[in-house]
């Protein structure tokens, strides 16, 4: 990427970094939105699709201002649907695919606990669009980190078949949350500029929240010391994403003048 | 989901009230199925609380009410009919209070 080679400025380091934000928010709310229709019960079902169009509408407004940043004249749309999956800059822990009921609670705690701490700092950022934006989506991510823990009680706390479900789940996911806390040159700036945030100072307080909740549900938190996936910032992804934005984009891709009207 | 019919039969039911805003009363919003009460509460938020219905909600499993049965209809609420002075359109207003309204 050219961010590596020469000397970032202030606006491509901002471009990159809302767009990191955005990339996590719309792939994880388009596999969020895979349940719709075949959540476990009704009530559910409403609950993930909410989740889901709560984390797009925040990918939406990211990618709106991340066009204003570029200038551009890029829209939300370009970003969504005219990239492809190297120039995406999501964690892969928001690509894997779905999984069982207790693999996306499961994922969607863990990230939902990430954004509650990080939101919590970038609401101070030093740009009052941003900051804005990111305190209203603050108010929603509360919630999806109150879903997804009490359901991580209740799976984890449930039936010896959800019990194991569960923690096969966390088992799986582990390898994946080391980038959560992945910094370089662009949150380096971003930190200088005031307009992000150093994961390195929550990184204890998540670690409890999701230790203390996986106790809380009589399960156990896998080893911190293990091999840990890389790179996603950077372009890198798992074999999956390129399948998700190859559904995603197709019709955008192959009706480019269509409009909702 | 394989268990899709057992867990629906394990779920209660439960009533939810909304409160449209504060001061007012809490209203039947309608009902769901949820595992527990917070769970219920979680449920009724984004059942009946998504598009701004509300400052408050209220959840009770649905066999904690008791209510009245088609049968009751007489004795519970036909003698109002013959005592038109129950009802407050019974008596006329006073001139003096109809002017300020």
């Amino acid at each position: 990427m050219t961010t590596e080679s020469k000397e970032l400025t202030k606006q491509e380091a901002f471009l990159a970094y809302i767009l990191r934000l955005a990339d996590d928010r719309l792939i994880l709310g388009q596999r969020m939105s895979e349940w719709c229709g075949h959540g476990p019960q009704l009530e559910e079902d409403l609950a993930m699709a909410n989740i889901a169009l709560d984390l797009i509408g925040h990918a939406t407004a990211l990618y709106e201002y991340a066009g204003e940043v570029e200038g551009k004249g890029h829209d939300e749309d370009h970003f969504a649907y005219f990239r492809d999956d190297r120039d995406f800059t999501n964690l892969q822990l928001c690509e894997l695919p779905k999984g069982d009921f207790g693999f996306t609670i499961a994922r969607l705690f863990l990230f939902s606990a990430f954004s509650y701490f990080q939101y919590q700092r970038l609401k101070e950022a030093n740009d009052e669009q941003f900051s804005g934006m990111i305190n209203k989506h603050l108010k929603e991510i509360k919630y999806h980190l109150r879903h997804s823990r009490e359901w991580v009680l209740r799976l984890g706390d449930g039936t010896e078949e959800s019990h194991n479900r569960i923690q096969e789940s966390f088992d799986d996911l582990w390898m994946y949350t080391d980038e959560l806390f992945y910094m370089d040159e662009v949150d380096e700036l971003m930190i200088k500029e005031g307009l992000g945030t150093d994961s390195t100072e929550f990184k204890d307080e998540w670690k409890n929240l999701v230790e203390d909740t996986l106790t809380e549900a009589t399960l156990t938190a896998p080893n911190w010391d293990q091999f840990m996936m890389s790179g996603s910032r950077k372009g890198i992804h798992t074999e999956h994403l390129g399948h998700m934005l190859a559904q995603m984009q197709f019709l955008r891709r192959s009706y480019p003048d269509a409009e909702w009207k | 989901m394989s268990d899709n019919n057992s867990s629906k039969d394990n779920w209660p039911l439960w009533e939810v009230f909304t409160q449209p805003k504060s001061g007012k009363p809490h209203e039947h919003a309608g009902s769901l199925h949820a595992s527990d009460k917070e769970m219920a509460l979680q449920n009724a938020r984004d059942t009946y609380a998504r598009r701004n219905e509300g400052v408050s909600i209220w959840v009770v499993e649905s066999k904690h009410i008791t209510a009245s049965t088609p049968d009751d209809m007489g004795p519970f609420f036909d003698p109002a009919n013959d005592k038109p002075y129950r009802h407050p359109q019974f008596y006329s207003v006073p001139r003096a209070v109809k002017k300020r309204s």
